[in-house]
């Protein structure tokens, strides 16, 4: 097609959108629904998480504490104060994840490579400690059930489409600030940071802005998925949450705006389709990962954007996102 | 508080250092010599216990042996890993993360191959003959196999110590750290050095595990636990200093056996709490000079 690139992506979109505004109309099961929207709340996760890395550079290992943060916020008001708190709780969740993110970031920032994934983990190591011991606030390894969101929001059906918009707007708003000038700084400083220095811009700032942004949308994903399962408990802030994100990054392909939503799609069916016919799932994704980290780094997106340029006899590489 | 509490709360957070600094000593090996970030070194540990387990409670060899065939194997697992998966991704761009990456799918392998060979139920190794009782000091109960264990500390610690200054291999060891490039030109096979170092750290961790397994209960998900206390040795030592790992482990091991002593509710935090206020004030490691602080 040659569709002007504006066109193209706003084609691409619509049919994103189509597909996942179309589940609940075509698929009369609930599980399933549930299945599209879990995809969606992890997606929006995992794409958040790859402005920190595959954009900026930064391996945070401990994106799970926001995550967690946005759960528990909504989790604790709505059912200890009352339903109607949902939307209060949402904001009071938010709230809570930038100003920790901002305290936390402050400190983590100083660190680079290893140590800066190092520190992201011990501070979300620590919020899943106090999780677990705090019983009387968090109800400890129990978590919390029975969350129910207030008026049509009760409704899965309607949910969905609460959260299907959430996700797409808030993928939007990143996807926008990716290709924005700070994105560009966000990419320099990756590339390198000292450069980034000589034109005056400051490298730490920028780091710090970009790691609150991408925790406040990780809070967002956290609270949406209190609505969706009823559900939290205190795994939610565990070192594996944060490493499913990275997981389904690399298995997008990092590079790519949307290689971890699609990491998210591949990775949660897969979980569901082999998840449901062995307990052995672990050792199935780290064997996928494991190969695609060594032969495949471009990951699925990557690569089929890679291959699709060969097959058009195209030379020349598009710029990675 | 009487003086007999706090010494046997002395004795036994000295054991459980020894432990972390054993372990840790693998980890902080690896990054010193060869760069190389092992997040799965805890699983190795894990498979050093199972390892163990299997050698001496299943097909009965003497429990010392047992510890050092433990050792071995998980050695040689290290070294075909690093051979086959970690080799493959040196010099590549974003290589930290990689690394990182690729020893967590290591972690979920080894977690899900331990399972499948001996199932998720509790094992333990008996203590050996001879190591079962205490020796009485005072007041003071001190276990023989406490003391058994910190013994095999300090031998393992001299001995890397003067394996890696006094001898040619470790020269070589070192200079690996230093500059690869030069090393290689001066005819020395680099990788094969690496291979090596790799399956010496990771074989250190899986003696450890087969070590701890008497007094812990070895379970599938226990390289997890071990390798954040791991982690926060080798940071409060500084990465790659073999001295302020020993150090890091005294310290973290005496704060833990008080913490539990004191306030056992919540005395899982406070390896949490050391980790980050070391990481705040004094990111290089407490005991390393400030220059590295960027590495």
């Amino acid at each position: 097609m040659d569709l002007p690139r504006r066109y193209k992506f706003g084609l691409l979109w619509t049919a994103g959108l189509l597909v996942f505004a179309l589940v609940p109309l075509l698929m009369t099961s609930r599980y399933q629904m549930n299945l599209a929207g879990h995809i969606l709340v992890w997606g929006l996760f995992a794409v958040s998480f790859n402005m920190l890395w595959g954009v900026t550079g930064m391996l945070s290992f401990g994106q799970a504490l926001y995550y967690g943060i946005g759960a528990y916020s909504v989790g604790l008001l709505v059912t200890r104060v009352g339903a109607a708190w949902f939307f209060p709780a949402l904001g009071i969740g938010l709230a809570t994840a930038a100003l920790i993110s901002l305290l936390v970031g402050l400190l983590v920032i100083r660190m680079t490579g290893v140590y800066f994934t190092m520190l992201t983990l011990a501070f979300a190591q620590l919020a899943y400690q106090v999780t677990l011991k705090w019983r009387d606030l968090t109800g400890g390894d129990d978590g919390i059930q029975g969350i129910i969101p207030p008026g049509l929001l009760a409704d899965k059906t309607f949910y969905y489409y609460v959260v299907l918009a959430v996700v797409f707007f808030s993928i939007w708003v990143l996807k926008r600030m990716a290709y924005s000038p700070f994105g560009l700084v966000l990419r320099c400083i990756q590339q390198n940071p000292e450069r980034v220095r000589f034109i005056g811009r400051s490298v730490r700032m920028n780091q710090l802005r970009i790691y609150v942004i991408s925790s406040l949308f990780a809070a967002a994903a956290g609270a949406l998925m209190a609505g969706m399962d009823s559900s939290i408990h205190p795994d939610m802030l565990y070192w594996t949450t944060s490493g499913e994100v990275i997981l389904m990054s690399v298995l997008g392909g990092i590079n790519r705006f949307f290689g971890p939503f699609i990491g998210a799609i591949v990775l949660i069916l897969l979980e569901d389709v082999i998840g449901a016919k062995t307990e052995f799932w672990p050792i199935v994704i780290g064997s996928v990962i494991l190969v695609i980290v060594i032969l495949f780094p471009r990951g699925v997106v990557g690569e089929a954007q890679h291959l699709w340029s060969r097959f058009r006899g195209d030379s020349s590489q598009r710029s990675p996102a | 508080m009487d003086f007999a509490f706090l010494a046997t709360q002395m004795v036994s957070g000295f054991s459980l250092a020894t432990l972390l600094f054993l372990n840790a000593s693998g980890l902080t090996l690896i990054f010193g010599v060869g760069r190389i970030f092992n997040f799965a070194h805890g699983s190795f540990y894990m498979l050093g216990a199972y390892f163990g387990y299997q050698v001496s409670a299943v097909w009965g060899l003497p429990f010392w042996p047992a510890i050092l065939v433990a050792g071995a194997a998980a050695g040689i697992v290290g070294s075909a890993s690093e051979y086959l998966f970690l080799r493959r991704i040196y010099g590549r761009p974003h290589e930290g993360g990689f690394q990182i990456l690729l020893t967590y799918c290591l972690i979920l392998i080894f977690d899900d191959l331990v399972k499948m060979i001996w199932g998720s139920e509790y094992k333990s190794i008996a203590k050996p003959p001879g190591f079962l009782g205490a020796v009485q000091v005072g007041d003071v109960f001190i276990p023989t196999y406490n003391l058994a264990i910190i013994a095999v500390g300090l031998l393992v610690v001299l001995a890397a110590w003067w394996i890696l200054s006094r001898t040619r291999a470790g020269r070589i060891a070192r200079a690996s750290a230093v500059d690869r490039e030069i090393l290689g030109c001066l005819g020395v096979n680099v990788p094969l050095t690496l291979t090596v170092v790799f399956g010496l750290a990771t074989a250190l961790g899986g003696m450890t595990g087969a070590l701890a397994a008497p007094l812990r209960s070895v379970t599938p998900g226990a390289g997890i636990e071990i390798i954040i206390d791991s982690l926060i040795v080798v940071v409060l030592g500084g990465m790659g200093n073999f001295w302020g790992a020993w150090f890091g482990a005294i310290l973290l091991g005496e704060v833990n056996a008080f913490a539990v002593a004191f306030v056992p509710e919540w005395s899982s935090l406070f390896s949490y709490i050391v980790m980050v206020l070391t990481l705040i004030f004094r990111p290089e490691g407490l005991f390393a000079p400030a220059r590295i602080r960027k590495a």
